[in-house]
Parts: structure tokens; sequence; C-alpha cells
């Protein structure tokens, strides 16, 4: 299944969910998600479903003033 | 004195009036250096896309300047309108568990990134809407400034010359005026080159001074770190004792009297 990464294309298995997706990314330390501009909160990481498509957001904190 | 003199933003004091990016340094250990050294409690970081597929053992920013022991204040640096300056604040709150306190900034150019002042506006008023508490970077508009103020901002950062010049204060007098006219805290934001500029952002009744290049850009960061510090501190205290009047000419410092010549 093609969905967006980071703003770049990539393939998931179907019924993804953003859980697995950050199990599977290996992704640690602080970050938030967006999927199609919303944001999704932490508590629904595990219950939430990855369909075609979608257009994920993974972002930081990073240096910056 | 400056045990007492703390200031206040969004209900938090703090006791020092530095504050500062954590863009442009070398590596993670050169920014936390830096850092610690300026004494520094707000640190402004900017929201970007994570590198996927990195390097594991690589350390996060937050893990070196940890929410713990800092105010951490993101940024909407990179914003060009009000729609993705708004979207970075709220991803920002939800990757800071809540925290609210942000540096809103709607750019207007490139070349100059001078705020689109309207934008800015626009974005503001939807952030606090929102309930974020919004530190504003603006131009040194005293009218512009008022309004921010007006509309609820936490704090109002006028630019004293375009991001990472150093150029300095360019316009003491709308500076002055800002702050004559405030009632939030006004902090200089940008532009910024020596310590002594820092120092005359302070003399001139600034709260605080925000940057970022002045130190990173040092050719030693973290002696500049330190002389930021001290020149926050100068200038604070030379407001607080406020300076001797001007005159044309000279006037003796030793008496007049007396004299066995």
């Amino acid at each position: 299944m093609d969905v967006t990464l980071n703003g770049d294309a990539c393939t998931i298995e179907q019924e993804t969910t953003i859980e697995k997706l950050i199990s599977n990314l290996a992704v640690e330390g602080k970050f938030a998600i967006e999927i199609n501009q919303q944001i999704i909160p932490r508590s629904k990481y595990a219950e939430t479903v990855i369909h075609l498509d979608d257009n994920i957001e993974i972002v930081q904190a990073i240096g910056g003033g | 004195m400056t045990k007492t003199d703390a200031f206040s933003i969004a209900g938090i004091d703090y006791s020092s009036r530095l504050l500062v990016g954590t863009g442009k340094y070398i590596d993670l250990n050169e920014t936390k250096n830096a850092i610690e050294t300026s004494g520094a409690q707000i640190v402004t970081v900017a929201i970007r896309r994570l590198k996927i597929g990195q390097n594991e053992e690589q350390q996060n920013l937050l893990d070196v300047i940890s929410p713990d022991k800092y105010t951490i204040l993101p940024n909407t640096a990179g914003c060009y309108d009000v729609e993705s300056a708004v979207r970075t604040c709220r991803l920002a709150r939800e990757l800071l568990n809540g925290h609210d306190l942000i540096k809103l900034e709607v750019l207007g150019d490139e070349k100059t990134l001078f705020p689109d002042v309207p934008r800015t506006l626009e974005a503001a008023k939807q952030l606090i809407d929102d309930d974020f508490k919004v530190m504003v970077y603006t131009s040194d508009d005293p009218i512009m400034a008022k309004r921010f103020e007006e509309m609820g901002c936490v704090a109002v950062m006028p630019l004293a010359a375009p991001i990472g010049s150093g150029l300095g204060i360019r316009n003491p007098y709308n500076i002055r005026t800002i702050v004559e006219n405030a009632s939030v805290p006004i902090l200089v934001d940008a532009g910024v080159g020596t310590a002594s500029d820092a120092a005359i952002a302070m003399e001139l009744g600034c709260d605080g001074v925000l940057m970022n290049t002045a130190i990173a850009q040092a050719k030693n960061p973290i002696l500049m770190a330190s002389a930021m510090r001290k020149a926050i501190e100068s200038g604070r205290e030379a407001y607080l004792a406020g300076r001797m009047s001007r005159r044309a000419y000279a006037s003796a410092s030793s008496p007049i009297n007396g004299h066995f010549f």
C-alpha cells in the first residue's frame, strides 16, 4: 500500500497502525505525528490505522533560533 | 540586586534575561556547552521532519537540552503563511506534551527575513484563540507592538536588525518607544552581533534579548555565550541604575576648590 512519509513515497503493509509504523521505523525520542495534516495524539497511536495515500508527517525538535 | 530582579513570562519567573537559540552550532556538544554557559533558561528550537533511517545512536536535541531543565520555546521559523505557522505550533504542543509557550514568526521574504506583520497578526489571533501563549517576533514598529500586546501576546519581540545579520540595534529610538508603551515583556529578537549590542538593548529598558547567531557563529561560541550573559546583566543593571545625563562639555571629576598650585 502506497503512502507518503515525510514527503517521500513509501510502501507499507495494509492495516498498519501508527504504533506499528513507529516500531518498524525504530523512531526514538520526542516526536509528533500528523496524518493528512491532522495531529494524531500519542494516546491514539495504537488504534490509528494508516490508509492508502495517507500523507504522514513525523516531526521532531531540532536546532533553531 | 539581580536576585530580586526576576522577569516573568506567562506567569513564570526567570532569573536570566538572555534567551538563546540552538541553531548553527557545530554539534550538540557545543550547543549544550554554549547554552549552559549563557545561563539562559528559555531556549528556542525548530520543528522539522524527522530524518527516517538515521543512525540510531545520534542524540536528539531534547536529550541535550532537556525540557526538565529548560523552558523549551518552539519557533515557527521558515513559515511564510498563517497556516504553516499555526500547524507548526500545534505539532510542537503535541511533541512537548501540551507545552503551550511558542515563538511565533511569520516571515515576509527570504532576503530580509522581515516579519510579514499582517499575517503574523492573523496567526497570533488563531493561536491565542487556541490557548497558546504567544511570544511574537515582529518589526520595530511601536504601533504594531502595542497591537500584539492588546490581542493577548505574552511577550512582544521586535527585531533589532535582520535575523542572523549581527548589525546591532538599528533603531534604538523605536525600541525605546516600544518599551515605554508596553505592559508585557519586550525582548529584542534578532540582529544582535556582539556583547555591546545586547547591553544596549538592555540599557534601553528591554526585558530581555533573544539571540542565536551572535553566539553560535562567534569564533569561540562558549566564550561569547559568557560575554553575552555578562552583557545582559550589566545592561540591565545600568538601566536600573539610571545613566547620568549627557552634556556637551567637560565637567571636572576632581574638586575645583582647594588648589595649592
